[in-house]
Order: C-alpha cells, then structure tokens, then sequence
C-alpha cells in the first residue's frame, strides 16, 4: 500500500536542512530553444544535505533545468548560483564543486572500473596522494569494492549507474547531480541505488538534486518540486503535497450502513455514504481506524485506509496521470541497447 | 562503515599540483587510456596488420614482375617502407576515430565536463594515437627479413623516430577532423575520401617521378610525401644498394627542381605536424 511508503522514509535531513544555507538558488531561470519555452521563470532554493527531486514527466524540462544548473548549457535568463558560484560567471568552479550523472551512460566499457575512476580523479585534480584511497571510499560507499578490477563490459545496468554515482563522487562534490539515475532499471536496483542515494546523505552530507518521472521514487526526496510544460506546479515535502490535496479517508463496509452513518455523524465525523459503503474523511487514516470502529456501533466487515498518493497529488497539479504522458519503456530499451553494444 | 574511514565530505586537501602539472596529469591519462584500450583490442591489431600484409605480398609480388629487379634489388624491397608507411597511417587515423566511438558512446561527455583545458584533451589524445600508430608500424619491421630487407639497429631507431612524427601529424589531422563531425558515418566516408588518395599519392606504393604534372602537384601537397621520402631513405641507405637501383628507384621528393634533404622534409613533415595540432586542440575547443 502506497501509504507504507510514506511513512518508511521520513525526511530525516529537512529538519537540520531547515538551518543551513543553500547550495543552490535558481532565480527566474528559463530555456528557449528558438519560439518554444523548455523551462519557463523557474525559481528554487535546495538546502545544504537536502535530497532534492524533480519531478515530472518526459519533455516536462528536467532535463534542460539539470543542464543549466550544471553549465552544460546555457540560461537564456535568470540567474543560477552553485556552491556559490554563478553558472554563467564560472563554470569552472561550478564543475569542480558539483558531480554529475546523466541519463546516459558515460563510462568507458573498455576499461576496468578502477581505471575509470582514476580517469575521473585525475581530470578533476584529486591530489595524488590521495587517488587511491578516494577510489577504494567511493567504491566501498556503492558497494562495488569486489567489482574494483573488472571491465565494465561485464557490469549490469545497476552496477553501471552505481559506478558513475561513485565516480561522480570521487572529487568529493557539494551537490551531487543525477538524471533520471534510475530509468532502466528494475525495482530492486532501484531500491538499492536509492539506499545508495540516502547513505550518501547520510554519511558524506552531500546534497542531491535528482530529476524523475517516477512516483514512488520521488518519495525518498526531502522536496519535491512538480515540473510540468517546463513550469513548477508545486514545491514542498511529500508529506505537504499530499495533505496539501486533501485529508485520509477510511471506507468502511458495515452490517447497517445507515445506522453507522448516524452513528459517526453524532461523533462529528466528515463522511459520505455511498453503494458500497460509508467513507471517513480524517486526518490520520491508520490511527482513526481503532476509534472508528469503537463509535460505529454495528458490525464491520471491511476497512479499507487509502492515503492519497503522489499520483494523487500530480493529477491534482497537472489534471492528467503521470503515466499518460510517459514512455519509460522505450528509453530503458535504448539504455540498454547501449549497454550491450560493444566496440 | 567503520569509523577508520575519512569522512567522504572531507575536503580533499590541496596538493602541490600546480595548474601546468594538473594539465600535463590530464593528458598523460588521457595518453594511457590509448595505449590501454589498443593493448586490450588484439582484433584491431591483427586487423591493422592484415591490410599493408596484404599490400605487400598481393602488389608486391604482383608487380614485381612487371618492374622485374634491377641489380638485385626488386619492388618488394622498394615499397617496404611504403608499406610501414601505410600502417602508421591507417593506424593514426583510426586511433582518431575513436573520439567519434567516445561521442556514440558518451564517454566524450565525460572528458568535456571536466574542468580541465580542452588542450589538453586533444593533445592526449593526439599523443595516444600517435604512440599507438608507431606501435603498429614498428611492429611491421618484423616482414623486413621476409623482403630482404637488412635492419640495423640505427635503421630501427631511425625509422622509430620517423614513424613518431608522422604519426603526429596524422594522428591530429585525424582528430581536428573526428572533433568537427557527430556522427561515425560521415567520419568514414570523410576518411576514405581523403586516406586512400593520400596514400596513393605520397609515393609510398610506386615511385611518383612517371605522374602526370597535375598529380605531381598535388603529390607536393600531401603532407604524407614529406614523411614516406625519408622513411624510404633512412631504409635504403641502411641496404647494400647498387647505383643502377638507387637510379631505378628513386627514393627521395624533388621540389622545384630540387632534391629535398632528409631534414628538410622531415621540417616540412613537423610543419604540417604543428598546423594540424593547432586546428586539432581549436577544433576540440570548439566541440560540444
Ligand atoms: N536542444 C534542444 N532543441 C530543441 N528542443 C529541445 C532541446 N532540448 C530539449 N528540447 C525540448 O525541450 C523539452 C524539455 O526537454 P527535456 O528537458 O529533455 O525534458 P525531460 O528531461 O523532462 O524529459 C522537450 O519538449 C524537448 O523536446
Ligand atoms: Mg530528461
């Protein structure tokens, strides 16, 4: 039940996050390609050790917004300032301060994971001193450590994006920047990269700025700001966002459903009846559920607790389903067909 | 994780790297990055072999008794150093080509992201390529007993230097070329365009003195020409040639009516060599 989620993965970095300062302030910020708007006047601030997410769906801006932020490509207005540095200023030093993971793979499958990171360390001036132990940290950190002198040729999907997030760890950035990190790849990897994303959080006090179109993904985030037709939606945590859109509501089956209807409504309960039951509208579903059926006074023959969703609270932003507009699939085919070309 | 470990947000401590030496650092890398995935290709080499192996023994032979030998001394013998040649060449480019494999697969990305200069990259680059080209070349020399070819070991040395240069000027052609073209298709047709007729016109698979004047002057344009003429030389002049063979099978580039040195092209190859290097780290610069 999508309402375990929520309560599995509470926000433990917002309340510290509360106090420090951003490490991202994005004013105003938008990309026109020609007559056509990809991100629109779009202004946020992401906090120092936040798990940030992006979401919405393909062709929402994500990207585009990922790759302003990043000095990719380049604003045509608004401002942007990285760990303190203005994007457009230097993006030098903007590149040396961030780690990036793109939606596409960029490692190099000819060569062992080791020599990719080494590659990395050396381009982004990891004192040498220093180099190996970095690489055995980062390595230890994704769980890759057995892995250290394979080709990656021979890794799986996951693997593959584990060992760029540790790469684009190694020169020990202050934001760490993933695209859609986990397009392509099946549930569990998922949950594992995540447990990945979170203990870097955790450990290393970095702070995460991810893009995804997928609901239960956006979840772990401590913010989420809804992206749609390049516009933000709405910003807050997952929890505002769905309170934001209305209360818990509990179904309830009984033996007499008029008589429980009565009953309810003398205890000051907000409720509907329905064909197929009476439903409770309450702030806490789980914990109303106890005292609902302590006042209802007939038999129950059914409960049914229903939290509203992050599909809930897009289609209440956008008025259409996250998957309507979605295709994950041909994108994880294409992953994966460049995953098994080879040279 | 145990408590041993550094914080992963502890800032890395500033090294003694100054800017130059992180430069020098990046190119170097982007050199062993070359150097590793050629030692790990077995097929390309073998496949680099196969082609001046073929042109060696098919139109050598071929030919040879067309040409028939003069004084001891037959055309296997003269287009061996072409044949060197060839390899060097084919090898430098391919080895550019790889930018077009690194676009396709998006390790590219990675390298241009960096913050590192972009001359460095093309210059790693273009030194990878040129390592790996004289590899390859030099690895033909072991035909040379074959042919009838006597090596010495200044001849090897010799031929090892001229392969080097060359091979840089090549090599950066190959990538100034790969950095301004996105897709592999182009890259090829764009290389056989230009590899085969430079190949048939530097002299390195028959002598050029019977062309016809509008294809001796672009024989003169060709920067391949400056580098085939020396390698020839250094080679020959290693043989127990009799004159009536030297007369037959002329080695060295004439310009102007005059025969031009073995420093003098070796000058115009290193020429050629800085003014691609140039447009190669430009072009480099350039790409996104
Ligand atoms: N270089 C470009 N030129 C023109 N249009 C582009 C370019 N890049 C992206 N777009 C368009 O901008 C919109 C947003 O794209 P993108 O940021 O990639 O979306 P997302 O990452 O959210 O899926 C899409 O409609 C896309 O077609
Ligand atoms: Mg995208």
């Amino acid at each position: 039940m999508a309402a375990g989620t929520a309560t599995k993965f509470p926000p433990q970095g917002i309340a510290a996050a509360a106090m420090a300062p951003n490490v991202i302030e994005v004013d105003r910020l938008s990309k026109r390609f020609g007559d056509f708007s990809a991100v629109e006047e779009v202004s946020f601030a992401v906090r120092e050790g936040e798990v940030f997410a992006f979401l919405g769906p393909n062709g929402a801006g994500k990207s585009t917004t990922i790759n302003m932020l990043c000095t990719l490509s380049r604003p045509s207005s608004g401002a942007v300032r990285v760990a303190g540095f203005d994007v457009v200023a230097r993006p030098k030093a903007v590149r040396r301060h961030i780690g990036l993971v793109f939606q596409e793979t960029t490692l190099d499958d000819q060569l062992t994971a080791q020599e990719n990171l080494r590659f990395h360390a050396v381009l982004y001036r990891v004192p040498r001193d220093q180099v190996d132990g970095r690489i055995a940290r980062v390595l230890d950190l994704v769980e890759l450590s057995d892995r250290r002198y394979d080709l990656v040729s021979e890794f799986s999907g996951g693997m593959a994006r584990r060992l760029e997030i540790a790469r684009a760890l190694l020169h020990v950035p202050k934001v760490l920047f993933l695209d859609e990190p986990t397009i392509g790849l099946d549930p569990q990897t998922r949950a594992l990269m995540w447990e990945d994303v979170l203990r870097l959080r955790e450990e290393a006090g970095v702070t995460v700025f991810l893009t995804t179109h997928y609901m239960d993904e956006a979840e772990y985030a401590d913010r989420i700001a809804i992206i749609d037709h390049g516009k933000i939606v709405a910003l807050d945590t997952p929890m505002a966002l769905k309170a934001a859109i209305g209360a818990d509501t509990v179904d309830l089956q009984t033996a007499d459903d008029a008589a429980a209807v009565a009953a309810l409504g003398r205890e000051g309960y907000r409720l509907e009846s329905g064909a197929d039951g009476v439903r409770v509208f309450v702030a806490d579903g789980e914990a109303a559920v106890a005292p609902l059926i302590a006042s209802v006074g007939v038999p129950v023959r059914h409960v049914h607790v229903h939290r509203p969703t992050l599909d809930d609270v897009f289609l209440h932003f956008t008025g259409r389903e996250i998957r309507e507009t979605t295709q994950g699939e041909g994108v994880s085919m294409r992953a994966r067909a460049m995953h098994s070309r080879r040279r | 994780m145990e408590a041993s470990t550094p914080r992963l947000s502890a800032t890395l401590s500033e090294g003694p790297d100054t800017v130059l030496s992180a430069e020098v650092r990046t190119a170097g890398m982007v050199w062993l990055r070359e150097l590793i995935r050629f030692e790990r290709t077995r097929t390309r080499i073998l496949t680099g072999l196969i082609q001046p192996v073929l042109f060696l023994f098919v139109l050598g032979y071929g030919l040879n008794g067309l040409v028939g030998s003069t004084a001891g001394f037959d055309f296997k013998q003269f287009m061996f150093p072409g044949i060197v040649a060839m390899s060097v060449v084919t090898t430098a480019i391919f080895s550019a080509v790889s930018i077009v494999w690194d676009r396709e697969f998006g390790f590219l990305r990675e390298m241009l992201v960096a913050p590192t200069s972009r001359a460095s990259l093309a210059l790693g680059k273009t030194a990878g390529g040129a390592t790996v080209a004289t590899v390859q070349g030099s690895i033909m020399l072991v035909l040379a007993p074959l042919i009838g070819v006597t090596l010495t070991p200044l001849l090897i040395v010799e031929v090892i230097g001229i392969e080097l240069l060359m091979a840089v000027a090549l090599t950066a052609f190959g990538v100034f070329v790969a950095s301004r073209i996105e897709k592999m298709e182009s890259f090829q047709v764009v290389m056989q365009l230009l590899l085969f007729p430079m190949l048939f016109l530097s002299g390195a698979l028959f002598p050029l003195n019977g062309l016809p004047g509008w294809l001796q002057a672009l024989t003169h344009l060709n920067p391949l020409t400056y580098a085939v003429a020396p390698l020839r030389q250094v080679v020959f002049s290693a043989q127990d040639m009799p004159a009536a063979a030297r007369q037959r099978f002329p080695a060295s580039v004439e310009l102007f009516g005059h025969t031009l040195s073995v420093g003098t092209e070796l000058a115009i190859v290193a020429a050629f060599a800085a003014v691609f290097l140039v447009l190669a780290v430009r072009g480099f610069s350039r790409t996104d």
